[in-house]
């Protein structure tokens, strides 16, 4: 096994994502399934390797700290499922 | 001839010449979505009204003689391409209720080009999918034979163009979902050079690896769609400074002075014969046309997929952490703390594939396991890119298959990720690679199903790309048009 019950159980938590006793039965024997498929990249050997992160490598995108028109504080919480005034409300958290 | 079977080129020249108004032209293409619509199932949201008052506009501008190459074409997009005022759900139910405040860049271009937006089509969720069937709405049906499959994640970019329903759509392709669907469905896609098209308003799934591009009904029309979107955009860091020719004038026949690589490895075994034997065919076609055929290399072939299915729901599991019911998206309004509203609204609203891929990301990125999985195939990557580089120094492009298989039934291979993950091997090396690629239509199956060919070349060469593409187009004359839905 290359990732067990308990282990998906755990990524899920860290994931904020809720499995259902089902689902946490057929996600570990998915994920099992693809990480041992994963292995194949070991057949490698990458020690002198450097990780490519990006492609086409680019250094910072620096521009003039200029102020531009931005969203209006409406627009920017329009989408809120729930806004008040000048924020989004979620549950009590103190 | 009904003015929505016109391509791009076609409409343009109508409309310069006052035979046919964008009006007439995007009731010609909304008539059709009314029906064929019902079967295909292309469209999540079709912006009638919007649609209409837009190519009212572009009427005005045509009639004063200074219209932009896309002044009146309609167009679809797919559902992730951020338009101000109008939904994009990404084919989940966690963005069901999102109106974007914003343009995506490309949808700024198109409408400073005159552009009419008919509407944004259906896709997997987030892009993550081979088939269209992880849309959690509906399932885009293959305008070339209903039941089977038209392809993903880009699904409803391309069954929307084979059946007419819009002369062009864009789509996006993070590991083959232009590509792909455009094979599948017998139509043009072009993923760009990364970096070539500003992904400024693309919801972002991989964000090293997406890339915005066309999908069309031939060649010249997917010229004409690069040349619209191309460009450097400040509001994306990642975007490239690099001149953006002019891609109508690559459109020339001859092939001479072109080598096009066979790289062995997309010949392997799993390569439906059908498939295999439309490929020949066009390799022979690019030879008649003078190119020098040179078989060439890509020896870390077989090791892409296993590095993207790393790489690519690593980034997607940061990306999509963003969805936690607060500033937009759904909510579980019955949840009573904070932690318990992240984990129902994210549960509720992604489906299984997004699920599956944000818990594999999460495992390669988590403590104890970096190195192992994300460190691993990212020095693959560069293994990869080596591969590419050297293959480029012995021809100007490679010539492969897109898909290993024609397209098959809905719901034949939904319930093995792994089996679906493997027939994203022949397109996925680009997106590592960040290099240009297209699928140009091949052929047929004997079942009448759309067969493409792969074209790849090296960083910011789409042009000749489009060159082979033009040619192959010339002379294998591929019907474009289905039979009627």
């Amino acid at each position: 096994m290359k990732i067990s019950r308990q282990e998906v159980e755990h990524v899920a938590h860290l994931a904020r994502l809720n499995l259902d006793e089902n689902e946490l039965e057929t996600m570990t024997g998915q994920l099992d399934n693809i990480l041992s498929y994963v292995d194949k990249l070991e057949e490698l050997d990458t020690s002198d390797v450097k990780p490519t992160t990006h492609a086409f490598s680019i250094s910072n995108a620096f521009r003039e700290d200029a102020v531009k028109p931005s969203l209006s504080q409406g627009d920017a919480l329009a989408n809120g499922p729930r806004a008040a005034k000048e924020a989004f409300v979620v549950p009590r958290i103190i | 001839m009904n003015p929505f079977e016109l391509t791009i080129g076609q409409a343009a020249q109508e409309l310069a010449s006052g035979n046919l108004s964008s009006v007439e032209l995007t009731t010609s293409c909304i008539q059709r979505i009314e029906a064929v619509d019902p079967k295909i199932k292309s469209f999540l949201t079709v912006s009638r009204d919007r649609s209409l008052a837009r190519a009212g506009e572009a009427d005005k501008k045509l009639a004063a003689g200074d219209a932009p190459p896309l002044c009146g074409i309609p167009l679809s997009l797919k559902d992730l391409i951020c338009t101000k005022g109008v939904r994009t759900s990404c084919g989940s139910k966690i963005l069901d209720p999102y109106i974007p405040p914003y343009n995506a860049t490309v949808v700024d271009k198109l409408e400073e080009n005159g552009a009419v937006v008919l509407g944004k089509v259906a896709m997997d969720e987030f892009g993550m999918g081979s088939t269209t069937e992880n849309c959690a709405y509906q399932v885009p049906e293959n305008p070339w034979k209903p039941g089977y499959i038209c392809g993903g994640s880009s699904g409803g970019s391309a069954s929307s163009v084979a059946s007419r329903e819009c002369l062009g759509s864009f789509g996006s392709d993070t590991g083959g979902s232009i590509r792909q669907p455009a094979s599948l469905c017998g139509v043009v896609g072009m993923k760009p050079t990364y970096g070539r098209v500003s992904r400024y308003g693309l919801v972002a799934f991989a964000s090293s690896l997406d890339q915005i591009g066309p999908l069309s009904r031939d060649v010249s029309d997917c010229a004409l769609m690069m040349n619209a979107i191309s460009g450097y955009d400040e509001k994306d860091s990642t975007s490239v400074k690099e001149k953006c020719p002019d891609f109508s004038h690559s459109l020339k026949e001859g092939m001479s002075g072109l080598r096009v690589g066979v790289p062995k490895e997309y010949f392997s075994q799993g390569l439906s014969p059908e498939v295999e034997g439309v490929v020949r065919n066009g390799i022979d076609a690019l030879a008649e046309a003078g190119a020098e055929i040179v078989d060439v290399s890509l020896p870390r072939t077989e090791y892409c997929v296993a590095a993207y299915y790393i790489i690519a729901p690593a980034e997607a599991s940061s990306n999509l952490a963003r969805y936690d019911g607060v500033a937009y998206g759904y909510r579980d309004e019955s949840a009573e703390t904070l932690l318990e509203m992240y984990k129902q609204s994210r549960s509720q609203g992604f489906g299984d594939e997004v699920k599956r891929r944000i818990l594999i990301g999460t495992y390669a990125l988590s403590s104890g396991y970096y190195d192992a999985y994300y460190k691993k195939a990212s020095q693959v990557r560069t293994l990869i890119l080596e591969d590419f580089r050297s293959c480029f120094d012995q021809c100007d492009l490679v010539v492969s298959p897109v898909c290993p298989t024609p397209a098959w039934k809905i719901g034949e291979k939904s319930d093995d990720p792994l089996s679906l993950y493997l027939s994203d091997i022949l397109t996925i090396s680009a997106n590592l690679a960040g290099i240009p690629a297209m699928s140009v239509p091949g052929g047929f199956s004997k079942d009448g199903l759309p067969i493409g060919i792969q074209l790849q070349g090296p960083h910011f060469k789409e042009e000749t790309l489009f060159q082979a593409a033009f040619n192959l187009e010339k002379s294998l004359a591929v019907p474009t048009m289905p039979p009627e839905i």
